[in-house]
């Protein structure tokens, strides 16, 4: 949101660049096939299926307030003593209004010794970032951060 | 031409967790964005990471438009015996890339 950032000359030059970057084009246009909260609640689904989600566990490390959603680093790390009986299976990240609601999944076992994965990803607009891991047991655990991104990763022309 | 660059320790204690890192070059084009003249860009992107430690894998990744150029991955594992970490990236338009570092466990 514009209001929660000090009007800054430098705010003002990015938004100027990425006006440039993106063209004229209505924004509208500029995301034709945007994700809606129900494909990333149906993308969560196709994961978990029927299991109960449970919250906890994970945690998303990401930049609450970013400034380039091109390149976005991310972290989930997830508490499990990763031993042969108690570890995490895999991660699985999403979010709510990319043009698709995967961002990625990463399998792991008891061998990694600690469940932590961090990568670099690109987000179009301002939105929730959900991350869920599958244990060994069967269950699942979530978290979810919202992040303000300014200069959006958009679907823009190449120039 | 696709380079990769892999970050893991040379030498680690048996039982140690080390850190590898792994990243290959590669625009991650989304198929979303279009030409000026209005055409869809197709999509080109790396589906696919999988590493191997001394031929067993330890970790896997499924890559979406949503993952950033040049794909960066960190991730752990435990040091449990000297040998070789073998890295592979796959994805669209026949795209497959390999390396491998050595890892000395004491």
């Amino acid at each position: 949101m514009p209001d929660l950032v000090p009007s800054t000359r430098r705010r003002f030059l990015g938004l100027a660049g990425s006006a440039a970057i993106c063209g004229t084009v209505p924004i509208v246009t500029m995301r034709p096939a945007e994700a809606t909260p129900a494909m990333l609640a149906s993308a969560i689904r196709n994961v978990v299926g029927e299991a109960e989600m449970h919250t906890g566990k994970v945690k998303l490390d990401i930049p609450p307030l970013v400034e380039n959603g091109n390149t976005v680093p991310m972290t989930v790390s997830v508490t499990s003593p990763m031993t042969p009986d108690d570890h995490v299976k895999s991660i699985h990240v999403f979010n709510e209004k990319n043009p698709q609601p995967n961002i990625g999944n990463f399998y792991l076992g008891p061998q990694a010794g600690r469940a932590q994965v961090s990568t670099r990803i690109r987000l179009a607009d301002s939105q929730k970032v959900v991350a869920v891991a599958q244990l060994s047991d069967g269950s699942f655990w979530s978290t979810s951060v919202d992040v303000v991104v300014t200069l959006a990763a958009c679907t823009e022309e190449v120039l | 031409m696709p380079s990769a660059l892999i970050n893991v320790p040379k030498k680690a204690r048996r039982g140690d967790v080390v850190e590898i890192k792994a990243l290959m070059s590669h625009v991650m084009e989304t198929g979303y964005r279009r030409t000026a003249a209005g055409d869809l860009v197709p999509r080109d992107i790396i589906t696919s990471f999988t590493c191997r430690y001394n031929g067993a894998e330890i970790f896997r990744a499924d890559f979406f438009p949503a993952i950033a150029a040049n794909p960066f991955i960190s991730f752990f594992t435990v040091a449990k015996e000297s040998g070789k970490l073998e890295f592979e990236w796959i994805g669209d338009r026949g795209f497959s890339e390999t390396a491998s570092t050595p890892i000395t466990v004491e």
